[in-house]
C-alpha cells in the first residue's frame, strides 16, 4: 500500500559483508542512526537507541540473514514496545559489480495506534504551520499516487 | 537527528488503503463528485465508496456538501500535503541515513 511504506536505495563503493557489518553492529548504529545503540543481533533480539536529545527507543530485531537482510521493528514514540506502536524497517543487500545496493522499506505507519496525545501534538504542529514548499510536496504526493496506479 | 517526527497517525490510517488512494486520484481529477460517479469508475459499489468517503470525510481528507438532492466530495488540498509532508520528511530521514551508512562503509573500504 503506497503511502504506508517508504522505500529509499544507495548504491556502495563497498562488500555486503563490510555494509552488513556498518548496519547491524552496535558501534555503526551509533553513528548512522542514534547516538548510542544497543543490540543483540538475533531474531527476536532487543535494540535499544538512545538520542541524548530525544531519550531511548527501543526496537526488536526481526530477521538477520547475513549479509543479505536485516529487518527489525522499532518504536515509534518512547514508552513500551510492542508490535501495535512500531514500524517495520527492512533492509536488503544485494551485491552489484563494485559494491552493494542498499534498500530499505519502513512500513507500518497506517496501523499505528491513534493516541489522543499525538492527535494533540498533531494538531500542535499544525497550528505552528510547519508546512512549507506546498507545490513540491503536491509533487511528491502526485508521484506516489502514480506509483500506487502502477502496481 | 531526532529519532521521529509526531507524524499524523489518522491521515497514515485514512490513506492506508489503496481504494481509498484511487479514490482520493479521482477526486482530484474530477474537483468534485458523487459517490455514484466514482463508482461508476471503480470496482466496487456505491456503498463500498460511501464508507471509504466516511472514512476519508471523518479524517479530514475530504469534505461533503450537499447539493439539492445529491452529497457532492472534494478534497481539501491542504491535508493532502500534510499527508505529504509527512511522507517526505521520513524519506528524507532514510536519504541522510542512507547516506551517513555509504560514507562510513566506503571510508571502512578504503581502509582495507
Amino acid at each position: 500500500v503506497v503511502p504506508d511504506a517508504i522505500e529509499r536505495e544507495i548504491v556502495i563503493e563497498a562488500s555486503p559483508r563490510l555494509v552488513w557489518g556498518i548496519v547491524t553492529e552496535a558501534q555503526h548504529l551509533a553513528g548512522w542512526f542514534s547516538d548510542e545503540a544497543e543490540i543483540d543481533l538475533r531474531s527476536g533480539g532487543r535494540m535499544l537507541l538512545t538520542w541524548r536529545d530525544h531519550g531511548t527507543y527501543e526496537g526488536r530485531v526481526e530477521t538477520v540473514d547475513p549479509p543479505r537482510l536485516f529487518a527489525f521493528r522499532w518504536q515509534t514514540r518512547e514508552g513500551e514496545f510492542s508490535e501495535t506502536n512500531s514500524t517495520l524497517v527492512v533492509m536488503t543487500l544485494e551485491p552489484e559489480e563494485t559494491g552493494t545496493r542498499l534498500r530499505v522499506v519502513e512500513s507500518g505507519f497506517a496501523t499505528l495506534p491513534r493516541s489522543d496525545d499525538a492527535r494533540a501534538r498533531y494538531a500542535d504542529e499544525n497550528a505552528k504551520g510547519w508546512l512549507t514548499e506546498l507545490d513540491e510536496l503536491r509533487q511528491y504526493f502526485a508521484e506516489m499516487v502514480a506509483a500506487n496506479r502502477a502496481r | 537527528m531526532t529519532p521521529r517526527s509526531d507524524e499524523p497517525d489518522r491521515l497514515w490510517a485514512a490513506l492506508g488503503d489503496p481504494m481509498r488512494i484511487r479514490l482520493l486520484d479521482l477526486l482530484l481529477e474530477h474537483g468534485e463528485a458523487t459517490a455514484s460517479t466514482l463508482a461508476g469508475a471503480l470496482p466496487i459499489t456505491r456503498q463500498g465508496v460511501s464508507k471509504h468517503l466516511a472514512v476519508l470525510e471523518r479524517d479530514g481528507l475530504v469534505t461533503a456538501h450537499r447539493s439539492g438532492r445529491e452529497v457532492r466530495y472534494a478534497v481539501r488540498e491542504e491535508r493532502l500535503d500534510q499527508a505529504g509532508a509527512a511522507m517526505a520528511r521520513l524519506a528524507a530521514r532514510w536519504e541522510t541515513r542512507l547516506t551517513a551508512i555509504k560514507k562510513m562503509a566506503e571510508q571502512a573500504a578504503k581502509r582495507h
